[in-house]
């Protein structure tokens, strides 16, 4: 009885769409190796947590994926199409790099709001100036992003004159506004006063609820284990331990872990 | 209200009043009397100095743009020399740059018969071109060095973010780096732009009548030395006030 739903329960997982696959991924800064062989998939609908200590390669891992950064090596495979390397690591294919970053949008530790952009050009900047789509449709959306992440009314505004709260959650719209596969949140809210991480935790919130696939590097452990089905913990360039929220925060296993969960409580 | 207020204050109307006397002073007892006969020159001359700052500023910035690009992110191979071509620019005089182009290069080009026949020959034997040529690669050469530091000043995050969108690289130097650049130094083009502006007389001496080379030709004419270069001073400040007022405009814009 056991095993038959758990047979059951493995194929219908798998149905579900690979989002992002990275294989055995390398990463070194001169002589120093940042990455050394991760490896993580995650399907459509996966809220995938990605949790360690400064220095542990999170970030690094993210910015791999749409290689902001350059692996060293490895393999990353998005939406089932693997991305070409050459050898040194960098995309082969231009085109093909630009084509896959659409689909995956980024929001970053420091927003990074266009400045000389008012939020709604911000938000429009990449449907209309790379995906194409006719401006008066691309501003009818942006309007309503704006509207759903809190800043109706704010569509002129510079970036300059926002809090950093304001400003995280318009690169939020700007980031739906690209329709995006999958997101990757890097430290979104690492950079924000404490009284106003909660204004964008509420977005990401509702993002992760429409069963939006996001990838997502933070320090925020309570709302890693509330909005993740999956977190991974990383150690010096490794992944040291992953699973499903309950278990990694509820019942670590490897001491490293216990101490970081500890240390950050 | 408040601004009129603040203007009456005394020694406001005091230094108003001195400066009124002083250009009701000039008016009466200096000597006007040749200006209806040089006015069509001077109009002339006036043109000269507003187009060829106009063209030399304009086609100095575009090329200010890729010497400034190679400089800040460029391979070697063009960094090195956009940036020997800046150092020798700013490290030699105009005066020296306009006449080793018109008295050097000017006077090789009729050697060759085949200039001498060609389609520009009308052109090239003229002065100029030599003018705009020499202000055009002087601007450049100041402006190759502003835009290598706005180029390196736009924030990183700023181009990561495009790229992290997909935008293709052409696209994302066009709206986004390039804007921010260049707006990050309105201020610093809009002081040199003045600058070039009074770098303009220097091509008086290889004969293009612009506005300068028009009070010259007045003092030498009627030996009146004076009243022709008050007015040409005005005319500088005037043409100085535009271009203040056109940067000012654009910086907010």
């Amino acid at each position: 009885m056991d095993t038959a739903t758990a047979a059951a329960s493995v194929p219908e997982a798998d149905a579900r769409r690979e989002a992002i696959r990275v294989e055995d991924l390398h990463k070194s800064f001169g002589n120093l190796e940042v990455l050394k062989g991760v490896s993580l998939t995650a399907r459509q609908g996966d809220v995938v947590a990605i949790i360690g200590g400064s220095g542990s390669g999170k970030s690094t891992m993210l910015r791999c994926i749409n290689f902001l950064e350059t692996p060293s090596s490895g393999r990353i495979v998005i939406g089932g199409e693997e991305v070409a390397m050459r050898g040194d690591g960098s995309p082969a294919n231009q085109k093909q790099i630009e084509r896959i970053r659409t689909k995956l949008a980024m929001v970053f530790q420091q927003f990074n709001l266009w400045t000389h952009r008012t939020l709604l050009e911000n938000v429009i900047e990449v449907p209309v100036h790379v995906l194409k789509v006719p401006k008066s449709d691309a501003v009818a959306r942006a309007r309503q992003l704006l509207e759903r992440v809190g800043l109706g009314g704010k569509e002129e505004t510079y970036p300059a004159y926002l809090s950093g709260g304001q400003q995280q959650r318009a690169a939020i719209a700007r980031a739906l506004a690209v329709d995006p596969s999958a997101m990757l949140f890097d430290e979104p809210t690492s950079a924000l006063d404490p009284e106003l991480v909660g204004e964008v935790l509420t977005v990401i919130r509702d993002l992760a609820a429409e069963g939006r696939t996001m990838l997502l590097v933070t320090h925020e452990m309570k709302f890693a284990r509330e909005v993740a089905n999956h977190v991974v913990y990383l150690y010096q360039g490794r992944i040291e331990e992953q699973g499903p929220p309950a278990e990694v925060f509820g019942n670590p296993q490897s001491d490293r872990l216990k101490q970081f969960l500890s240390s950050v409580a | 209200m408040t601004g009129l207020k603040e203007l009456m204050q005394p020694h406001r109307i005091a230094m108003m009043l001195v400066f009124a006397a002083l250009v009701i002073w000039c008016a009466v007892s200096l000597r006007w009397d040749w200006i209806p006969q040089y006015a069509p020159l001077a109009l002339e001359g006036l043109w000269a100095t507003i187009w060829i700052l106009a063209v030399s500023t304009f086609l100095g910035f575009l090329l200010a743009v890729p010497l400034g690009l190679a400089q800040a992110v460029g391979p070697w191979y063009l960094s090195i020399p956009a940036r020997t071509f800046c150092t020798i620019i700013r490290g030699t005089p105009l005066l020296l740059q306009i006449w080793l182009l018109y008295y050097g290069l000017g006077s090789l080009f009729p050697q060759f018969p085949w200039i001498r026949s060609s389609e520009l020959w009308p052109y090239l034997r003229q002065a100029w071109p030599y003018a705009v040529l020499a202000l055009t690669l002087s601007y450049a050469g100041y402006e190759g060095e502003v835009m290598r530091g706005a180029f390196s000043g736009v924030a990183k995050g700023q181009l990561e973010a495009a790229k992290s969108f997909g935008m293709p690289r052409f696209t994302m130097f066009r709206r986004i780096w390039l804007p921010q650049a260049v707006r990050n130094v309105l201020p610093t083009l809009g002081g040199e732009t003045i600058l070039q502006l009074k770098a303009t007389p220097l091509v008086a001496t290889i004969t293009v009548v612009e506005i300068y080379a028009v009070s010259s030709r007045v003092r030498a004419d009627t030996f009146i030395v004076y009243e022709p270069l008050l007015l040409l001073a005005l005319v500088y400040m005037a043409i100085a006030g535009v271009i203040a007022l056109v940067f000012r405009r654009l910086e907010r814009g």
